[in-house]
């Protein structure tokens, strides 16, 4: 089995602001990313070659016509992907792989998502999640569904495994939203950009117990886009490329709603997604290897695990690389230098290639106020579904 | 041939509301007592069927020949009921399902129905189950009055507890309490005519024909059971009739549990059956539109059932509701919708192909290496071997909850909606809902019971599944 090491790059990259953009459109925020991302690669639009187009909720069931409609390809191969909270990194990741084919020498990769036209606070899909969680397709036997009381059922049994106190357990948690909105304070495309307190955390509503507001990662609209390249190529378009190191998709079989062998302290998905990412990269260590990370904090304690499972820590040790500062921007892993879900928010089929939008300005230093010293590898991580059964993406990139 | 009683059940839900507190929000003379209400999560459908399988613990589902379901709030004007009862308690096909709807007086009729095909040697086991949610309109006495529950006896011609002796009917047509069919709220006329003309008479005229036709007198029973919707028309009835009050007459529950409409002769019945001893002899009224009256004698078997302290155990486990929720819970009050999206229909189709999976709670066990899943896969989650199992049915098993949350986000009428990862006692693992619950007992660990339950009401179509709670109390085990 080939790698994908270096055989793709990005030479272009375009992202939108994140948030509640009442005034603009599924169409606006795909514009602005993609014209962003041509300057930014110094392309026209005739020059793509083709388009994967990723959107888990928006312009369901059919987004690629109105993608060819929205940015007039004219008559070239649009793709819609969807892979839930993973959609734009497989959109990324089939992009590249037609790159890497041969199929085609330039692609773009896009991801958006509208949600906040939906008149809801949280996200607009219970009704596909009560779905997928049924006992069969359509019938709707399931339990009441929500996201956060299934992360929330992560953090109940983190904290009982490792003898945390729930009042201990979200104070840890407390710490990593505290980072995060600290690094959304740099973050002029964030979509909340306000420092808070870990009394302001611990004191904020129950979303779901032990889980409160502050625990949440925003629900937000926003568009990325990237435009990838043959690897060899990639220097005659612009002096600093990045090239894809390894796109790996893990998805599970919902080991955990039927397994009793699983304990709910981990996502097996984003180890096995780490662990193949690394194998595709050829990182022996990771916490040495990697220079910093984007990963999938849709609510803290998500991020409290994906330490552990991406191996940046050991099972149980969050907690004391919490205290120690080592995710912290200037700490010795920075971890959601954006200010990740929490803060830059997370409209379901963009968020992948936003992490990915700042790996790339950090690996180019222009990441101003949030820049990285002597970034080398950056990953980016997703996770879709929930700890029970999740689709994970892991993509590593590099100068 | 012994023909009568062989088992009994009852349920009542776990929520009771103060009738004080309702009269308070009204500015009325305090009634005394509680009355109990279904859960947001129940229906007459699914408290039939928990009344059911207490009634059925130690027996096998598989044996139940008939299944007579009485109420007189069915949930589909034009579907069965009994056979949704049916699929939940995993009847076999074979089994005869019928609905005895629109009278008070039905679920005693049932009992009838089926000792006479039993004597007749048509049916050898049959479950009659009486179930209702009846309402009231805010502020009236019918609401006050009203209970929650239902009730089931298996009826059968061995290892019985109660033989039936005799049986005698009456009808009337009187408007003394009645519901037309598009109203939800249970009418009444003038409570003196109720009383007299209609409770009163009716009662006295069907017993003295029954005495005088089987030879009784009062002093014959230990027990007299007597449909009664509240305490002053019981003592009334039953003082006429020649009982003494103290000593001989069963208590309505009223002050517990309220009048649970078609499901309280039963209920009633339950309850003294808990206390009676060998050789009792019990005469049993049930009443609407007419009366039916019947003699029970106690036999040695009933110690056995006596063990499960039926009515002591849905007593004991309880809370309170606050007056707001019962009518939010019953739709008399709209309440502004959620901010979420609207609940989409199941798929008749989907159901039909899910319903053993759905509604008995069947999973599977692989034939290859013994691993329990649920809900029912097709390829082995463990050793991968396909279409290689056998039925496994998770209804009666204990599970124990490995975590949970509780969720404020979740559209619920009964906030925090509290799900768990549950893990059963001889393998198998399924995401419920936790429901009955004080949201401050839930721990890690704890033992938790299956309960099937009203998930959705969408497009005509109620969907039904499981839930877990916490154990009722230590009798279950």
């Amino acid at each position: 089995m080939e790698s994908i090491k270096d055989k793709v790059a990005i030479v272009g990259m375009g992202c939108t602001k994140f948030g509640e953009n009442w005034g603009k459109s599924y169409d606006d925020m795909i514009i602005e990313a993609v014209y962003e991302a041509y300057e930014d690669a110094g392309m026209e639009p005739k020059d793509i070659q083709a388009y994967w187009i990723g959107s888990y909720w928006s312009g369901l069931p059919a987004p690629s016509m109105p993608l060819s409609t929205i940015l007039k390809v004219g008559y070239k191969p649009v793709t819609h992907i969807e892979n839930m909270c993973a959609t734009a990194s497989d959109a990324l990741r089939n992009a590249a792989y037609a790159v890497a084919s041969g199929a085609c020498d330039i692609a773009l990769a896009i991801g958006a998502e509208k949600l906040k036209d939906s008149g809801f606070s949280g996200l607009p899909t219970d009704e596909i999640a009560m779905g997928i969680t049924s006992t069969a397709p359509n019938t709707f036997r399931s339990r009441n569904f929500t996201a956060p009381s299934h992360f929330a059922m992560m953090a109940t049994s983190y904290f009982n495994k490792y003898g945390l106190s729930p009042e201990e357990g979200k104070r840890m948690l407390a710490k990593i939203m505290v980072k995060n909105h600290h690094n959304g304070s740099f973050s002029p495309k964030a979509h909340f950009q306000r420092e808070i307190t870990i009394e302001q955390v611990l004191n904020a509503p129950i979303i779901a117990w032990p889980l409160g507001l502050f625990d949440c990662c925003g629900v937000s609209d926003g568009a990325a886009a990237a435009i990838l390249v043959r690897g060899d190529k990639a220097r005659s378009f612009r002096k600093d490329p990045i090239f894809v190191k390894a796109l790996q998709i893990a998805v599970g079989w919902q080991e955990g709603y039927m397994n009793p062998q699983h304990d709910w302290t981990m996502v097996k998905e984003t180890y096995q997604a780490g662990l193949a990412a690394y194998a595709e990269a050829g990182i022996k260590n990771p916490r040495n290897e990697i220079s910093m990370a984007e990963v999938h904090d849709c609510f803290s304690i998500t991020e409290a695990v994906i330490y552990e499972d991406l191996q940046f820590t050991r099972r149980g040790g969050a907690r004391e690389e919490v205290d120690a500062g080592t995710f912290e921007l200037t700490g010795e892993l920075p971890v959601n230098m954006d200010g990740g879900l929490k803060c830059f928010g997370h409209p379901i089929g963009a968020t992948g290639l936003r992490m990915m939008y700042e790996i790339y300005k950090q690996i180019q230093g222009k990441a101003g106020p949030r820049q990285v010293k002597h970034p080398k590898l950056g990953l980016t991580h997703n996770l879709g579904g929930t700890p029970g059964g999740a689709t994970v993406s892991v993509s590593i990139v590099g100068p | 041939m012994m023909v009568g009683l062989k088992s009994y059940g009852v349920y009542i839900p776990y929520f009771r509301l103060s009738r004080a507190e309702i009269s308070k929000s009204w500015g009325g003379f305090p009634a005394p007592g509680e009355r109990a209400v279904a859960n947001y999560d129940e229906d007459t459908i699914t408290i039939a069927v928990a009344a059911c399988r207490d009634c059925l613990r130690g027996f096998d589902p598989q044996e139940i020949e008939r299944l007579l379901l009485a109420s007189t709030t069915f949930p589909y004007g034009e579907k069965q009921s009994a056979s949704i009862v049916a699929a939940a308690l995993d009847l076999k096909k074979e089994a005869l399902t019928l609905d005895l709807s629109s009278s008070l007086r039905s679920g005693t009729t049932g009992v009838r129905l089926a000792f006479e095909a039993i004597r007749a040697g048509t049916s050898k086991n049959i479950l009659v189950c009486a179930s209702d949610i009846r309402m009231g309109l805010p502020n009236g006495p019918r609401e006050l009055e009203f209970g929650d529950g239902a009730s089931a006896l298996l009826l059968g011609d061995t290892g019985v507890i109660a033989t039936v002796d005799c049986m005698f009917s009456s009808n009337e047509d009187i408007y003394d309490v009645f519901r037309p069919a598009e109203e939800n709220c249970v009418r009444s006329w003038e409570d003196r005519f109720c009383r007299e003309a209609g409770y009163t008479q009716i009662l006295l005229e069907t017993i003295t024909a029954a005495a005088k036709k089987f030879k009784f007198t009062a002093k014959d029973f230990a027990k007299a059971v007597l449909y009664a919707p509240n305490p002053g028309y019981l003592a009334g009835v039953a003082r006429a009739a020649g009982f003494d009050l103290k000593t001989q007459v069963q208590d309505s529950l009223y002050s517990m549990v309220g009048n649970t409409g078609t499901a309280l002769s039963s209920m009633m019945l339950a309850a003294a059956l808990d206390e009676a001893k060998p050789g009792d002899r019990i005469l049993w009224v049930g009443y609407g539109d007419g009366c039916d009256v019947i003699v029970l004698t106690v036999t040695d078997e009933i110690t056995k059932i006596q063990e499960r302290k039926t009515l002591q155990k849905h007593l004991t486990a309880k809370n309170t509701l606050s007056y707001p929720k019962y009518l939010r819970w019953r739709s008399v009050i709209e309440t502004e919708p959620p901010m979420r999206p609207k609940p989409e229909p199941a798929s008749a189709a989907a159901l039909y192909r899910d319903r053993k999976c759905g509604m008995a709670l069947y999973g599977v066990k692989c034939k290859d290496c013994g691993t329990v899943q649920y809900p029912v896969q097709r390829i082995c989650m463990s050793c991968l071997s396909k279409d290689n199992f056998e039925d496994y049915c998770f209804a009666h098993r204990i599970g124990r909850i490995t975590t949970f949350s509780h969720d404020n986000l979740a559209v619920s009428p009964d906030p925090p909606s509290t799900v768990a990862v549950v893990d059963f006692d001889g393998g198998g693992r399924i995401m419920m809902d936790i429901t009955d619950r004080d949201p401050s007992e839930i721990k890690i660990g704890m033992p938790v019971e299956m309960t099937f339950r009203h998930i959705r009401y969408v497009e005509g179509i109620h969907n039904y599944w499981w839930k877990c709670r916490p154990m009722r109390s230590s009798v279950l085990s």
